[in-house]
C-alpha cells in the first residue's frame, strides 16, 4: 500500500515536471505579444512627420502618421530598440523627423549659440554694472567734513 | 595698461560683431534655401541616384541623353492615384524605345504599403524610396504628386505640381523633347 501511494506521488510529480516543461517549450514557440499603443506612442511622440509639420506622430492623424505608427509597432515586434527605431526612421525619412535633432552640422548651433549667448549677455551685463557703479560714484559729491555740516546746520537753524 | 585694456574692449567687440553677423549670414542662407520655390523650366537637374524596392541601382550615366520623367508619390498621397494610371500607360508607350526613362520616387512612405500602391497599379517603371528625402529636397518639391521632366541635355523642360489630369498632358511634355 505505501509503495503505492508512494508510486501516485512520483508518478504525480512526474507528471508536473514534464507538464510544466513542456508548457514552458510552448510558451517560447508562441509570437511574442504585439506591441501595445502606449509602446508605439512612447516613440511615436518623438518624431514628427514631414508632411505634417510641428505635429507629433502619435496625435498626428493623417494616413502618413497612421502607416508610420503601424510601422513602429512592426519595428518593436521584430525586436528592435527605441534607438534603432529612431535611427530607422533617420535613414528612410531624414533627420527632420527627430524631435530633437541631431548634434551634427549646422544643428551644433542650436545646441550652442543659446548658452554662448545667455553667457556673453551675463558677462558683458556684469562689465556695464561695473562701469556704472563706478561712474556713480565719481559723478556723487565729496563727502563733506563734519565741520562744513555742523556750519551748514548751524546756519539752517538760525534762519528758522 | 588703459591702452592694453582699450585693444581687448575692440577685440571683444570684433569677436561679438563677427558672430552676430556670421549667425545672420547662415539665418539669410537658410531662409533663401527654403524660399526657393520649387525647381522651374530651364534649371538643369539636379545629379541624384536611388536603388529601386527590388535592388536596381539608377545614377546620373542612366540618365544621360535621355527624357527623364521623375514622379514624386506616396502610397497615402490620394491625388497620385489620379494620375497612377496614365503615369504607367505612358511609360507602356515609351518603355520600347530606350531614350526616355520614367522614374518613380517614393516620398516619406513605408515599404509594404509602397509595393502594395505598386501592384494595385501595375506601376513597372523603376520605383524606389528617396531614403532621407534628399532627392525630394533637391528638386525643391514641395508635395506629392509633383512630376519633373527632363531633357536629354538634363535640363528641367517641365514641372507639374499636382496630378496629371489626362495621358496626353504626360505625352505632349515628353514628345516635344523627342521631336528636337
Amino acid at each position: 500500500m505505501r509503495r503505492l501511494i508512494l508510486a501516485l506521488i512520483l508518478g504525480l510529480l512526474l507528471g508536473f515536471l514534464f507538464g510544466y516543461t513542456a508548457s514552458a517549450v510552448l510558451a517560447q514557440g508562441e509570437e511574442p505579444p504585439a506591441p501595445s499603443d502606449n509602446e508605439v506612442n512612447a516613440i511615436a511622440k518623438n518624431l514628427y512627420c514631414p508632411v505634417c509639420e510641428n505635429v507629433p506622430l502619435d496625435v498626428c492623424p493623417t494616413q502618413a502618421c497612421i502607416q508610420w505608427r503601424a510601422q513602429i509597432g512592426d519595428l518593436l515586434a521584430q525586436g528592435y530598440s527605441e534607438q534603432a527605431i529612431y535611427d530607422y526612421f533617420v535613414a528612410q525619412y531624414g533627420d527632420s523627423v527627430l524631435a530633437s535633432p541631431p548634434a551634427r552640422g549646422l544643428n551644433w548651433l542650436i545646441y550652442v549659440v543659446p548658452p554662448v549667448a545667455v553667457l556673453l549677455g551675463a558677462v558683458l551685463l556684469y562689465r556695464r554694472m561695473t562701469i556704472w557703479r563706478q561712474a556713480e560714484e565719481l559723478a556723487a559729491p565729496q563727502a563733506t567734513t563734519s565741520d562744513y555740516n555742523q556750519r551748514v546746520e548751524d546756519e539752517l537753524e538760525a534762519r528758522r | 595698461m588703459a591702452a592694453e585694456k582699450k585693444n581687448t574692449g575692440w577685440v571683444g567687440r570684433l569677436l561679438a560683431w563677427g558672430l552676430v553677423i556670421g549667425l545672420l549670414a547662415v539665418v539669410a542662407v537658410q531662409l533663401r534655401a527654403s524660399q526657393q520655390g520649387v525647381m522651374s523650366r530651364g534649371e538643369a537637374a539636379p545629379a541624384f541616384s536611388f536603388t529601386t524596392f527590388d535592388g536596381v541601382e539608377y545614377g546620373p550615366a542612366d540618365f544621360q541623353g535621355k527624357v527623364v520623367l521623375v514622379n514624386f508619390w506616396a502610397s497615402w498621397c490620394e491625388p497620385c492615384e489620379l494620375e497612377a494610371a496614365d503615369l504607367q500607360t505612358a511609360w507602356e508607350l515609351y518603355e520600347g524605345r530606350g531614350d526616355v526613362l520614367f522614374i518613380g520616387l517614393d516620398y516619406v512612405d513605408t515599404q509594404a504599403e509602397a509595393l502594395a500602391y505598386l501592384e494595385e497599379w501595375g506601376i513597372t517603371y523603376p520605383n524606389g524610396p528617396d531614403l532621407g528625402t534628399d532627392i525630394y529636397r533637391a528638386f525643391r518639391a514641395r508635395g506629392v504628386p509633383e512630376t519633373f521632366v527632363i531633357n536629354q541635355m538634363g535640363e528641367i523642360t517641365f514641372v507639374k505640381i499636382g496630378p496629371f489630369i489626362s495621358l496626353e498632358e504626360i505625352t505632349q511634355a515628353i514628345d516635344l523633347l523627342l521631336e528636337n
